[in-house]
């Protein structure tokens, strides 16, 4: 048994699950108080201290974990208490491929950060997101209540939908860093370029001045294509079906849809699955688009070497470790907020809005993206 | 028995176990569907042992992410609940078809026999999305084409079939 | 070691559970699922038979058997749909009007 690789999973589930998806909750909460000018949860205590509303998290554990667990007259039994399962297990194993660290060798051993470094990795993660599909479609049927049922069929037509132009927003992504592998595509932004650049690339100005090699950006996605972070975000906030594409829980049409018939433990499941998966979108948009664990303009090889000559090789790659995960940690963090504060300043679409967003502005977009982006490259190509 | 064949046995049972509960389920036309993501993920497995990475990840994208869905999404739209559907009776005729069939099949696999490949050595990227799209946008560039004339088809053939009426 | 014959015994299985489910099924949308398995028993073939030869011509063929069993699964569950609001039904014991 590789046993890094189980300390690596622990990690995951411990982070992804045990630290980040209650403290989410949190900051959701905190989130919505700040929007709606409120001082926000406060009121869960233990002996008087409330240390900001923290408490919170633990109080609905508890809260979710000894209320009965209802299934309803006449649901399939089997279906509707596996359906959480399968929606909260889907979440946690898209964690498996998203790395938090690069390549550190100490004392001799050479360990990365990821707990599964797959080839296609990405694609691992579009086809988890593909069964993740079934948690909400067997929630909705299972549950023999006919706001479940109608909340799965817009969750049902929702999800796939945005799981093509999904996938089709990043294709760009791979054109440009030439590969599927998430640990390689962050090295691959651990980089910076010229911001003036093309000018020379394209023969218009050539040389350069001097003063234009100092004008630089780190190599990262969202600079190298826009577009594309725009819509992925847009798309896999879909599949999230959070706000505002809530459509497939619109509260205020169909109780809670997929999830009405849901109590006690199963219900927090869906609600662990939906933050996790929160983590996940973060972590995913910062490997694809931010330079995951990478820091601006300061290369992993620049802190190593600027750290060796004064403590050593070993302690050298250790600070880089920290350096690298306290970044990505900020970078996921900036994220996370960046998704509540969506959530709570847009409305929800309505349902025809949510589908001509997909199938009529992100799709031809993400096809023009995908053919400008190979016009550009094959341009370069053609002048070295 | 090694750890490849142990994992082709355990999705092999799978698959070999939900394909039948999908046919054998008179009742239950979701939990038919259901079944059958059961085999089509642990096909997909398969795929993986056998070092089609690609078509394992495409398998589960494609199968069991949208064509699964969208039939259980049908089956829910319509909602085809506890149907009864009769079984066919079984005539003679149709169990001569059968005792034919089983006859043709033992033919094929006398033909067969003898003359199965071994697994040859295959390099570290077989399979993998880099190798799989070289051959996919050279060798085979025409067939990609055709599929995807193929599948503009199909989507011009849906949109008609499922709008409510043809104007005349 | 996995060998071809392993690979071909499972799909032959799920052809013939593919087949015996389309020939005595009478619900549309069970026969369509039976053609997809089907379909997925020669998938596994053609994969198995990549491995063997070491070529990739097998899986590029799987891609393409996918890619058309989604089109023929979309047209398809179009004729259901269109089929369930004419008839109200998906049997297929009663669309049998051009049966002689």
């Amino acid at each position: 048994m590789p046993w890094d690789v189980v300390a690596k999973s622990l990690f995951i589930v411990v982070v992804g699950v045990g630290v980040f998806a209650p403290v989410v909750t949190w900051v959701e909460r905190k989130q919505s108080a700040v929007m709606q000018d409120r001082i926000g949860a406060n009121r869960a205590d233990l002996f008087g201290i409330r240390i900001l509303g923290l408490l919170h998290p633990a109080a609905d554990v508890i809260k979710l974990i000894f209320k009965e667990d209802v299934v309803p007259h006449g649901a399939n039994r089997a279906l509707h208490l596996t359906a959480p399962l399968i929606a909260a297990v889907a979440a946690i194993v898209s964690f498996a491929v998203i790395p938090y660290g690069g390549e550190y060798t100490v004392g001799g051993t050479t360990f990365s950060l990821v707990a599964a470094d797959v080839d296609w990795g990405l694609l691992f993660i579009f086809a988890v997101g593909a069964l993740a599909a079934y948690g909400t479609v067997i929630a909705g049927w299972a549950s023999n209540n006919n706001w479940s049922l109608l909340g799965s069929l817009r969750a049902t037509a929702q999800m796939i939908s945005y799981e093509v132009t999904m996938g089709l927003s990043v294709v760009g992504v791979f054109m440009v860093f030439q590969t599927l592998r998430l640990p390689e595509m962050v090295h691959a932004q651990d980089a910076t370029f010229r911001l003036l650049g093309f000018l020379e690339v394209f023969g218009w100005v050539d040389p350069l001045p001097a003063w234009s090699d100092w004008i630089r950006l780190p190599r990262w996605g969202v600079f190298l294509q826009p577009l594309a972070f725009v819509m992925f975000l847009a798309a896999i906030m879909a599949e999230n079906k959070r706000p505002p594409f809530d459509v497939p829980e619109g509260d205020s049409e169909i109780v809670a849809g997929y999830h009405t018939e849901y109590s006690g433990m199963r219900f927090g499941l869906f609600f662990m699955a939906e933050f996790i998966e929160v983590v996940v979108i973060a972590g995913l948009m910062v490997t694809l688009f931010l330079g995951g664990w990478s820091v601006p303009w300061l290369s992993s090889e620049r802190i190593v070497a600027g750290i060796t000559p004064l403590f050593g090789g070993g302690f050298a790659n250790l600070f880089c470790m920290l350096v690298h995960v306290t970044t990505w940690l900020v970078k996921v963090s900036a994220l996370i907020w960046l998704q509540m504060a969506l959530r709570w300043t847009l409305p929800r679409f309505r349902y025809d809005q949510v589908m001509d967003l997909c199938w009529k502005i992100l799709l031809p977009l993400s096809i023009a993206n995908i053919f400008v982006t190979g016009t550009i490259l094959l341009l370069i190509e053609g002048t070295r | 028995m090694s750890a490849e064949l142990f994992f082709f046995y355990v999705f092999a049972a799978l698959a070999a176990g939900s394909a039948l509960a999908m046919v054998s389920n008179l009742r239950n036309t979701v939990a038919a569907a259901l079944s059958l993501v059961v085999t089509m993920v642990s096909l997909a497995g398969i795929y993986v042992l056998l070092r089609a990475h690609l078509v394992a990840a495409v398998q589960i994208m494609v199968y069991a992410g949208a064509v699964l869905v969208l039939f259980v999404f049908v089956v829910m739209l319509l909602n085809l609940r506890e149907d009864v559907f009769p079984p066919a009776r079984l005539r003679p005729f149709k169990l001569a078809g059968a005792a034919l069939g089983a006859v043709g099949l033992a033919g094929f696999l006398a033909a067969l026999a003898g003359h199965v490949p071994d697994m040859a050595a295959v390099p570290e990227s077989f399979g993998g999305y880099r190798e799989v799209g070289r051959a996919l946008f050279t060798d085979y560039v025409l067939a990609f084409e055709l599929v995807s004339l193929l599948l503009l088809a199909a989507i011009v053939g849906a949109v008609v079939l499922a709008k409510r009426r043809l104007e005349p | 070691m996995i060998t071809v014959e392993h690979v071909l015994a499972l799909s032959g299985l799920l052809f013939a559970i593919g087949a015996l489910g389309a020939l005595t099924r009478r619900n549309l949308i069970v026969i369509l699922m039976c053609i997809e398995l089907m379909l997925n028993a020669v998938n596994l073939a053609f994969v198995g038979f990549a491995r063997a030869w070491g070529d990739l011509g097998g899986q590029v063929v799987v891609l393409m058997v996918i890619a058309v069993a989604a089109g023929s699964v979309a047209v398809g569950l179009g004729i259901v749909i269109a089929l369930f609001r004419n008839r109200d039904s998906v049997n297929i014991e009663d669309v049998s009007l051009l049966k002689w």
